[in-house]
């Protein structure tokens, strides 16, 4: 991403998904395989009141729920607040609201989306009904949302069989959307990494140099200052040789993943070693950095391609036994 | 029990951290002044611990990066909650009862600016038949503040009270965010936002970190010369299904102020630094813990002029202590509060001697 000129730190846009797959216990599983049957089951609490959705243990004496009764897909509304503003994966795209419904037959109300167009059409009592979704699939989404009822009434709901429940388990897929910034000395390195340059920082105190650079010097806890910049090459500190695949492995097996500690840096950072037999890779080994063509830079550490070995005479121990 | 004290207190907080989340150059001059105003250094603390969240920052293990503005060689003894530091604190204090450490430094950082805020938080609610609905914590603070209204608990005006008041009295609060000299009118003149809740009755998405230091018995008298004193110190939770709960009431801070105030009970309290981030909310915990009209609530503003989240709580045990400091308070109470519409709560009373 292009250096901001509004910021003074790099920002990119940065996405985090991941679908957690649940399994459901007796009780979802049997309300989830009704809702797929376009039927919602309530649980009977210990004091004889039915609540949706079914909690898994009464809530005061804590004893597992096993009786499910069916209630009706119309309810009324108890409680509401109005979404001007929607927000990714909610139920509808158009402001609508949130609500508390209290469902025929229930005790307890249940929290979904009612497809109303401004906050003038919908009030405590409002009468609404269950609209299904176009598909239904055994998730709390097989309600699509809730719609004004007018003077309709529940046909009831559609038979189903209490048999063994069909679904078993759900998947919620998560989508997460930052905007994410480096720090002020991440933002250097990076923006030296666009003009071929490797810049670490030194420790006002202890005088370690680190690359990249961190807010703070981890063995002192101050700001690390003095700006350094680094050459692109050093001695290669310990390393491993990758001959497991994996899917999006781009480099052929086996290769070598390792540290690099840069000359005049006391950290060394991880890149991959090319341009020499994996066998032949060892402790100490010289290498310098191979950069992409200038026109490819970017603020991004794939700038340098790999390191590989510079010929010279392997670095002595001592040099780096400190590095490890 | 032992006496232990809170001793020192920082924070830094904005709208927008131009940077990253790791909030390390927050956290840096945050350490720097709790090491001026107590005097003591790095090895002065025996005990660390940090509340902060990985959905917040977007990455994994954020907390470990914090660590680097502690300065962790030679090792320290750390921990962490994904949870308000608040909630941190309240694992140091037990630290110290223990007996096997005597001081702790509590720190806590957010970037609630990075996402979508009120979506994120969505997360902390039942995975299998309300998140996957997305519902957003202005919603469901709405849904609760209607509640109260129509039930005639509350009405707008006793919420735009409270959002003059948090506002006018943040003025004088370098860190608030949201400040400035309000009326009621002219809250109310505000069109309805998420209806029932205008803008203004919702706290500021603010970014920020804090910490604090707590310490026992002559290490707190060595730090601070009128140190506030923890007098109670308990929290409670309710469940997470939202309909198995009364939301026009919060029985787990009732519960939790009345085990932290004891025999003793609510009288002697003359101020209380609540964490609302929904101005009804202010109203239920007053009622809770049965304050009366003559304490001083929220003297910095509390949370309506800025939540940083994973401070905003301890931001309210700080801003009391302050007030002891300084002699202002004899028996301060602070309350943090952490997931849906104030499903678990922690209250601290605090003393002058």
């Amino acid at each position: 991403m292009a250096p901001s000129t509004e910021s003074r730190v790099l920002h990119a846009p940065m996405k985090v998904e991941f679908d957690y797959t649940r399994s459901l216990g007796s009780v979802l599983s049997q309300f989830m395989s009704a809702l797929k049957q376009h039927s919602v089951l309530g649980g009977v609490l210990a004091d004889g009141r039915v609540v949706v959705p079914p909690p898994e243990y009464d809530p005061v004496t804590h004893e597992a729920i096993t009786e499910l009764v069916p209630v009706s897909d119309f309810g009324t509304v108890q409680s509401w607040s109005w979404v001007s503003e929607p927000v990714a994966q909610q139920p509808l795209e158009k402001p609508f609201a949130f609500a508390q419904i209290l469902l025929d037959g229930s005790d307890a109300p249940m929290l979904h989306a009612v497809d109303v167009d401004s906050p003038a059409d919908i009030s405590t009592g409002l009468r609404v009904r269950v609209r299904w979704a176009e598909q239904t699939t055994g998730t709390i989404r097989d309600i699509a949302c809730f719609e004004p009822a007018g003077d309709d009434v529940s046909e009831g709901s559609a038979s189903m069989d209490f048999g063994a429940p069909e679904v078993t388990g759900i998947v919620s897929p998560v989508n997460l959307a930052y905007d994410y910034a480096a720090s002020p000395e991440e933002t250097k390195f990076f923006q030296g990494l666009a003009e071929g340059k490797l810049y670490g920082q030194r420790c006002p105190v202890c005088e370690k140099v680190y690359v990249p650079p961190r807010g703070a010097c981890p063995v002192d806890g101050v700001p690390t200052t003095d700006e350094v910049l680094l050459p692109d090459r050093g001695t290669l500190t310990t390393y491993c040789v990758v001959n497991v695949p994996f899917v999006g492995q781009t480099i052929p097996i086996p290769y070598v993943s390792a540290y690099v500690l840069l000359d005049g840096a006391d950290i060394a950072f991880l890149h991959l070693i090319l341009d020499v037999d994996a066998a032949d890779v060892r402790m100490g080994m010289r290498v310098e950095a191979v950069w992409k063509p200038q026109e490819e830079w970017t603020t991004d550490l794939n700038n340098i391609k790999y390191f590989r070995p510079t010929g010279e005479p392997d670095a002595e121990y001592d040099t780096y036994k400190m590095h490890l | 029990m032992r006496d232990v004290a809170v001793v020192g207190f920082a924070q830094r907080q904005m709208k927008e951290l131009d940077g990253s989340p790791t909030c390390l150059e927050l956290l840096v001059p945050i350490l720097a002044d709790l090491y001026e105003q107590t005097g003591w250094t790095k090895s002065d603390i025996d005990f660390w611990c940090s509340g902060s969240s990985d959905y917040l920052a977007g990455r994994s293990f954020s907390f470990v990066s914090a660590v680097d503005a502690i300065g962790t060689i030679p090792p320290v003894m750390e921990s962490h909650v994904e949870m308000d530091a608040a909630w941190a604190m309240y694992e140091a204090w037990v630290k110290i009862q223990t007996g096997e450490v005597d001081t702790a430094l509590v720190y806590g950082f957010g970037k609630s600016s990075a996402g979508i805020l009120r979506r994120i938080l969505a997360l902390q609610l039942d995975p299998y038949t309300t998140q996957p609905l997305w519902p957003d914590t202005v919603s469901l603070a709405g849904i609760q503040a209607r509640e109260g209204l129509e039930k005639g608990l509350w009405d707008a005006n006793a919420m735009a009270e409270v959002v003059a008041r948090s506002m006018t009295d943040a003025q004088s609060n370098e860190w608030a965010i949201r400040k400035g000299a309000t009326t009621v009118e002219d809250v109310l003149a505000h069109p309805l936002y998420a209806d029932p809740l205008r803008r203004w009755d919702c706290a500021p998405v603010s970014d920020g970190a804090a910490g604090i230091v707590i310490a026992a018995g002559d290490k707190a008298n060595q730090a601070r010369q009128r140190p506030a004193w923890i007098s109670g110190f308990e929290h409670r939770i309710e469940p997470i299904a939202i309909n198995a709960r009364d939301l026009t009431t919060s029985s787990s801070t009732a519960s939790a102020g009345k085990a932290a105030l004891g025999k003793e009970g609510v009288g002697s309290v003359d101020l209380a630094e609540l964490h609302a981030p929904f101005s009804h909310q202010e109203l239920i915990l007053r009622s809770s813990l049965g304050l009366a009209d003559d304490v001083t609530i929220n003297p910095s503003g509390g949370a309506l002029t800025a939540n940083p989240m994973f401070t905003a709580g301890l931001n309210r045990i700080g801003e009391a202590a302050k007030r002891i400091w300084a002699g202002e308070s004899d028996k301060a109470l602070a309350h943090t509060t952490s997931g849906p519409v104030l499903q678990q709560n922690l209250v601290v009373t605090m003393e002058g001697r």
